[in-house]
């Protein structure tokens, strides 16, 4: 028998076993808790224990399983039952009361709930499925297809639903063959620059060199983007088939994930992903009999955000401060250790396996010319639907905002979009029906980015979000290029002025020429994109600034030193004291007409008396300039 | 910060054991001084000297990476590590206001510890749970949809008891 039959004999067996393990859930009710980060924030540890409770003390017999992120992370705790008879339901926002329903009624009895039903995950004709929202109609999972639906520590569910079937019919086949697959479905790096992935490969199967390495690169960095560490959380072996199959193609025999040290959960999950690949002979030596030897250890960062960067990301293996390096040479010819080594990131892997499978020309069939395939976005800020979400190439962002994320909450008004985080920019309204790929984004002065997407609304100050951003590069700057080091301290010495009132005239015009200077004066990604915040808010809200500027006003009533709390006396009820008791520093009181008053001496500006305040009186209110409370006070 | 002999005395012997697992390369370095912080709760100077001997490398090289990366505290932490978080989607929903109640509350800034050493407070890029934001962290527990009250809430279920109409603003609630 040749290498080949026997890859896929012995695959075939681990197939059949994962499959009947698999089919064996279906026997009874199934009950999934989604437990990932975002879901335990919300309380499902608790639900979990309420359903096993409920279940042990009605004797129901049904199995319950945890997994991850469905990506509807605005209605955490999510619960997911799959009962014979019944199309498979998710619920939302479930509570310790609604968990205990659906034991007793639907698996107790026969009454589904559907009052507190989020949607169905088949089309049927009891409740609507995801597929029939807006929503559903858009996305289309490829990576996030199993997240959220299989339990991320049993390989078992991932290989019955097909998972490590396109590490096996790799390793069928050349690693020439895997590179040119790769090279022909037009994969780009999901990291950020949107480099092509075939063609990185390529460079470090030729490099020279017996020894080569494989990088997972989850350092995830961005401030606002949660794609990495959901997919590392709801379905690893997914992303190690890729970092496998990646191995195999460029000759490595040791790969790495490195993982930011503030995802514990997502390490730990790995870390069993990799354990369990090794007992099934997925990874170690001669996998499945190939010949083939390939062995994955997990790294952990430091919280640098620079090490994201693939030169420092090394530097820090190697037990060196996070420096990034003059490229070339690039990693693919000269790594970690000197050796030929490819980085990806953990999206770019994870598709891997998906184009492996179902061919290039499958994968090209998405998306669009330039940027084939999907794009996951982390959707957060002021949208109503925030959490996750797989969609095409090419879809725009009006349909992001308002088809996937329903909107903004609480009847605003949209102002911008902030995309790629520290290194991309906002797009205004004008932008919206722009398609996203990684070139349409970079003419339009933002960046694909990770893919953190954050909506701001009428109550967001854009040169806060430009302030908050340069505070965050210039603190992460590693410090070794000048430019990004100073030009970035003088930058934001400048927003700091201006968002507490104290610009000064040429300030704007003092902002784009340093931009220009840091940009032109930066070795790595971190200088070289981090006035594009200040570059984008100032070429689309440019009036935002001047109002700072000249007027010493925060249009959006947001920079704490441009604001006043104030207590509208015509609406005040007088006998209502929701305000006073919110006040955590007592700076409010009743005046001789029993309207209630804030001491601005004393006001830390913290808003809860806004949030207080009953909204049919809304009488709290934000004034800029601060100076406004004072006239108010004379006109009374 | 003074460590006592006793503290010192630890730190060694907990060195000292983790040294046993690694080799003598350079690129332990870091998986070594994470392995010291998560079983001391920080890095202290004794330690990285006793790491350095064991890498036969510079102590100053092994003092500039624990002061590069953001994770290594120099300092032990609080009984109780309050994280509050600073990434973008938390900070456009008053990520800041929290912060300065967190400060307002506890009397100390951010990357001190109180006095009797019950609370550190830090701040944090993004825990990834952006849709809950503004969230605090505390050991390890994730709490979204922080309000100030909450934060006095928090601090209750940790027995501090916020004294009405006493504080003045800045001033220390507990530890006095
Ligand atoms: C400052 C900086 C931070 C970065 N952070 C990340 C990160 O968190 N995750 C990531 O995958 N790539 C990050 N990158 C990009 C990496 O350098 C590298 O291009 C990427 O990991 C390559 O993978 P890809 O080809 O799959 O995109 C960063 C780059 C820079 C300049
Ligand atoms: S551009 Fe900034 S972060 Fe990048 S190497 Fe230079 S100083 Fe360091
Ligand atoms: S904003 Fe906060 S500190 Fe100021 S009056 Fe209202 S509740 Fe008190
Ligand atoms: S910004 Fe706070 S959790 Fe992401």
């Amino acid at each position: 028998m040749n290498s080949s039959s026997i890859v896929a004999e012995t695959f075939a067996k681990l197939q059949q076993k994962s499959r009947t393990a698999w089919q064996s859930l279906r026997d009874r009710p199934l009950i999934l808790v989604g437990t990932a980060t975002c879901g335990r924030a919300a309380g499902a540890l608790e639900i979990l224990k309420v359903i096993k409770e409920e279940l042990e003390k009605h004797g129901i017999d049904a199995q319950v399983l945890e997994v991850g992120c469905m990506g509807h992370c605005y209605a955490e705790p999510l619960v997911t039952v799959y009962k014979p008879g019944f199309p498979p339901i998710s619920y939302g926002y479930v509570t310790e009361g609604i968990a205990g329903r659906l034991v007793q009624d639907f698996l107790g009895g026969d009454d589904p709930c559907l009052e507190f039903a989020l949607a169905a995950l088949e089309t049927n004709d009891m409740v609507p499925a995801l597929t029939d929202f807006p929503r559903g109609m858009i996305e289309k999972p490829i990576i996030l297809d199993k997240c959220g639906l299989i339990d991320p520590e049993q390989i078992e569910h991932y290989i019955a639903l097909g998972g490590y079937a396109a590490q096996a019919r790799a390793l069928t086949r050349e690693p020439e063959w895997v590179v040119e697959e790769i090279k022909a479905s037009g994969l780009r790096g999901r990291g950020g620059a949107g480099f092509p992935t075939g063609r990185k490969w390529e460079t470090c199967r030729l490099a020279p060199g017996e020894k080569k390495y494989v990088i997972c690169n989850a350092d995830e960095g961005d401030p606002g983007a949660f794609m990495d560490r959901a997919i590392l959380e709801s379905n690893p072996h997914e992303v190690l088939e890729g970092l496998a199959i990646a191995a195999y193609a460029v000759g490595a025999r040791q790969g790495y994930f490195y993982i930011r040290a503030e995802y514990p959960l997502a390490v730990e999950r790995v870390k069993k992903a990799i354990e369990q690949a090794r007992q099934a002979g997925l990874l170690g030596t001669n996998i499945l009999g190939s010949g083939f030897s390939f062995d994955v250890d997990v790294f952990q960062g430091s919280g640098a955000f620079v090490c994201g960067e693939e030169t420092a990301l090394i530097a820090s293996m190697e037990g060196e401060p996070g420096l990034p390096r003059h490229r070339p040479p690039f990693p693919a010819t000269a790594g970690l250790r000197g050796r030929p080594t490819v980085i990806n990131n953990v999206k770019t892997l994870a598709y891997v396996p998906h184009i492996i499978e179902r061919g290039a020309q499958w994968f090209r069939e998405t998306g669009t010319a330039g940027s084939p395939g999907t794009a996951v976005f982390a959707l957060a800020g002021k949208v109503i639907n925030t959490g996750l979400a797989e969609v095409p190439m090419g879809t725009t962002l009006r349909q992001l905002v308002y088809d996937v994320g329903s909107g903004i909450p609480k009847g605003k008004s949209f102002k911008a979009v902030q995309i790629g985080g520290p290194s991309g920019g906002c797009l205004p309204e004008a932008a919206l029906d722009m398609p996203i790929d990684f070139d349409s984004l970079s003419q339009a002065g933002a960046m694909m980015g990770s893919g953190g997407m954050v909506i701001l609304d009428e109550d967001d100050c854009m040169v806060e979000i430009a302030r908050f951003f340069l505070d965050f590069t210039q603190k992460e700057s590693c410090g070794k290029c000048t430019m990004c080091r100073l030009g970035t301290r003088q930058m934001l010495d400048i927003l700091e002025a201006i968002t507490k009132g104290q610009g000064k005239p040429g300030d704007i015009e003092l902002l784009l020429e340093l931009a220009e200077d840091v940009k032109a004066g930066s070795l790595c990604g971190l200088g070289k994109t981090a006035p594009n915040p200040v570059l984008s808010t100032i070429r689309y809200f440019r009036d935002e600034y001047e109002a700072h500027i000249k007027e010493r006003r925060c249009p959006a009533l947001m920079c704490q030193e441009l604001i006043a709390y104030y207590i509208l006396p015509e609406k005040c009820e007088r006998s209502c004291d929701a305000c006073v008791g919110s006040c955590p520093v007592e700076a409010i009181y009743t005046n001789e007409d029993r309207v209630k008053v804030i001491d601005q001496q004393k006001c830390v500006k913290c808003a809860s008396c806004l949030e207080a305040c009953p909204p049919q009186y809304k009488a709290v209110v934000k004034l800029s300039p601060p100076e406004l409370v004072a006239e108010r006070g004379r006109k009374v | 910060m003074h460590l006592t002999e006793g503290e010192k005395r630890v730190a060694l012997e907990q060195t000292g054991n983790i040294l046993e697992s690694y080799s003598r390369e350079r690129g332990n370095l870091i998986p070594i001084l994470q392995q010291v912080q998560e079983k001391l709760g920080y890095v202290p100077l004794v330690a990285m000297e006793e790491v350095a001997r064991h890498l036969g490398i510079p102590p100053v090289d092994v003092y500039s990476v624990a002061t590069f990366y953001n994770q290594f505290r120099l300092i032990p932490p609080g009984k109780h590590q309050i994280k509050v978080c600073m990434g973008t989607a938390c900070h456009m929903k008053g990520g800041n206001i929290i912060l300065d109640c967190w400060k307002r509350r506890l009397g100390i800034d951010v990357n001190e510890v109180t006095p009797d050493r019950e609370f550190s407070l830090e701040r944090v890029a993004c825990v990834g749970c952006c849709t809950m934001a503004p969230v605090t962290v505390i050991d390890e527990e994730v709490h979204g949809k922080v309000t100030p009250t909450r934060v006095d809430g928090l601090l209750f279920s940790f027995g501090v008891k916020i004294p009405k109409g006493q504080q003045k603003e800045g001033e220390a609630v507990e530890q006095q």
